[in-house]
């Protein structure tokens, strides 16, 4: 075959830096920021996008991705994200936010950005556990999961139940995209894909606030191989919680 | 805008801010300082601008915090509960040397404490408040008039050092009305080289205050530390009125110095030889000008609207050099001019005449 007949079909995104990812073998981070950067060479946005990152393990995103970025204090990358957009609708601003981010600390946050359909999106990181402070329980750990925390398991009548963000956030009337995506298999990466691409053409059609929820395996602080993550998270965590797009505008 | 016009305090600052070219304002309701959000709510759409009432001061904050990352003016006001729900947002403000104007229309503490008057955030707005180590510019305004210049002041401030600058107000000044001379002077408040406006044909930038490879932070904090010190160099400000020959001088700031303007206007009525200085930065504190009123007068007396902090300071200015008296007013006793005029008798008194030192 010769060299003309050759066609690439798939590459490092133009706006993935070339810098080896932090990430311990079997996490899912590293997937989701070449999704997150596929998607902003799919819509042409590297001249124009904002990444505010909010504090855990997707904190280095900045490292990664060669576009503008915002740290945000642990939870309130929406309510950065709010500023930086209102004060420059011309920006595309996305969030990056794991769970203790956005599913403990950042409640408030990200609930009231949604119900004032502020017109960001949001891509959301439950691994169920809190990785870089060690393994401890996430609002999204699984009943009777161990944690660092919940040694015996977690147990809903004191530690509560874990917090299904991206139905909590569908029922405001100011949420335009809401879906849970997982990429433990090629086929759901494909979905994943999917989906936010989406959540970012909310944002370009000004539809308002778009979410996309990314299940993720913590094969080192979950205490498993990274095979056995991906069981886990096929049979424990979709399970509890069920992919799906719940609002689509 | 420009001409005269009978305003509250509290609307002066917030139409100063605007006049100053503050575009971006986001804020949570707290009394005594409602008419600072009410009036922008209306003020900033008028003119392109976006006001935004957060769910709580976190968030306000952290809007501000945004805004100021994409080069914008922004500013919020709160009172002292809400202001210590942004001490995080300051800390990481400083750190990300972002521009942005944040007043507190004091009220008196601690815990929900009360919607009166006083100066007990003194400490918290002069010390960071926040956690690291860090300095807010802090602007202390004592008229209507002041309400409105020093919100444009504060936001040349904010723009020439890139940090976060405090207007501490309190109650009083909040809510009296006095004719105010609008300077409808606009400032060119430019984002420079720093600001996130998409990475179109230039390196991608980053904002943050997370540094963790070995020695950065040392690095950083160094940085922070020379920037204060220039602050400290080039922007203290003080009002000095000191007579030749005073044997004591009075040192107070805020509203509290409005009362003991009026105390030493008395005194020196009656032939006493009292001089005054008003702080108008409290960070930085005007070492210079109270250190030499105090060496010449030999006595100081320190009168604030809380138990006792700007006199800190005032101690450490000094330095030994004079003698230092403190009266305090906390929990929204205001005092009359009557009171801070008998203790600057009972202390001249206590004294006994002096030889004029200078």
């Amino acid at each position: 075959m010769s060299a003309l007949a050759q066609k690439q079909v798939f590459k490092r995104p133009d706006c993935l830096k070339e810098n080896l990812f932090h990430f311990c073998p079997g996490c899912h981070h590293g997937l989701v920021h070449r999704l997150a950067a596929e998607a902003v060479d799919h819509f042409g946005l590297a001249a124009s996008a904002v990444a505010v990152i909010g504090v855990g393990c997707g904190v280095f995103l900045y490292d990664y991705l060669g576009i503008d970025c915002c740290e945000a204090p642990h939870g309130r990358a929406p309510a950065v994200a709010t500023g930086l957009k209102r004060a420059r609708p011309d920006l595309f601003v996305f969030t990056y936010q794991g769970d203790g981010d956005l599913a403990a600390i950042g409640t408030s946050e990200i609930i009231h950005s949604a119900n004032r359909g502020e017109n960001i999106t949001v891509i959301f990181v439950n691994n169920s556990i809190y990785g870089m402070t060690g393994g401890q329980m996430a609002p999204t750990t699984l009943a009777g999961q161990k944690t660092t925390t919940t040694p015996a398991g977690r147990n809903p009548a004191s530690d509560g139940y874990p917090i299904k963000m991206a139905e909590l956030l569908s029922l405001l009337p100011g949420s335009a995209f809401i879906a849970r995506v997982s990429c433990h298999t090629p086929r759901h990466v494909r979905q994943a894909r999917q989906a936010l691409r989406r959540a970012f053409q909310a944002q370009l059609e000004q539809r308002g606030f778009a979410m996309v929820e990314f299940l993720s395996a913590c094969p080192t602080n979950w205490r498993l191989s990274p095979g056995q993550a991906v069981e886990r998270l096929e049979h424990e965590m979709i399970p509890a919680f069920p992919l799906g797009i719940f609002k689509d505008y | 805008m420009t001409g005269k016009m009978l305003l509250k305090g509290s609307v002066a600052l917030a139409k100063g801010a605007v006049d100053a070219g503050c575009r971006y304002y986001f804020g949570y309701p707290i009394t005594p300082q409602n008419d600072i959000p009410e009036y922008l709510s209306e003020a900033l759409p008028r003119v392109g601008g976006v006001f935004i009432q957060a769910e709580s001061e976190l968030a306000a904050i952290n809007m501000v915090l945004g805004a100021a990352a994409a080069g914008g003016a922004a500013m919020t006001s709160s009172s002292g509960p809400g202001i210590s729900l942004m001490q995080e947002g300051l800390s990481y403000l400083a750190g990300s040397e972002l521009p942005a104007v944040v007043v507190n229309i004091t009220r008196s503490g601690p815990g929900l404490g009360g919607i009166v008057p006083t100066q007990g955030d003194y400490h918290q707005a002069t010390r960071g408040g926040g956690h690291g180590d860090y300095r807010l510019i802090v602007l202390a305004p004592y008229s209507v008039q002041e309400m409105y210049d020093l919100a444009g002041e504060a936001f040349r401030l904010a723009f020439r050092y890139r940090n976060p600058v405090m207007i501490l107000g309190d109650a009083i000044l909040g809510q009296m009305k006095e004719p105010v001379v609008l300077q409808g002077k606009k400032q060119q408040l430019e984002a420079g080289s720093w600001a996130l406006t998409g990475a179109r044909d230039r390196p991608p930038r980053l904002i943050k205050s997370l540094y963790l490879k070995d020695g950065e932070m040392t690095v950083h904090n160094w940085k922070l530390h020379q920037k204060y010190g220039e602050i400290k160099a080039k922007e203290a400000r003080a009002e000095v009125d000191c007579p030749p020959c005073c044997s004591l001088v009075v040192v107070a700031f805020g509203s509290c110095c409005r009362i003991a303007r009026t105390a030493v206007d008395r005194a020196r009525r009656q032939g006493l030889r009292v001089g005054l200085v008003r702080p108008v930065t409290l960070f930085p504190f005007p070492e210079r000008e109270i250190r030499e009123a105090a060496a010449r007068a030999g006595r100081v007396l320190v009168v604030e609207m809380n138990t006792g902090q700007m006199v800190d300071d005032v101690h450490l200015a000094v330095d030994g050099a004079a003698a230092v008296h403190f009266k305090g007013y906390p929990g929204g006793e205001v005092p009359a001019p009557e009171q801070i005029l008998v203790e600057i008798e009972k202390i001249i008194a206590e004294g006994g005449l002096q030889a004029c030192r200078r």
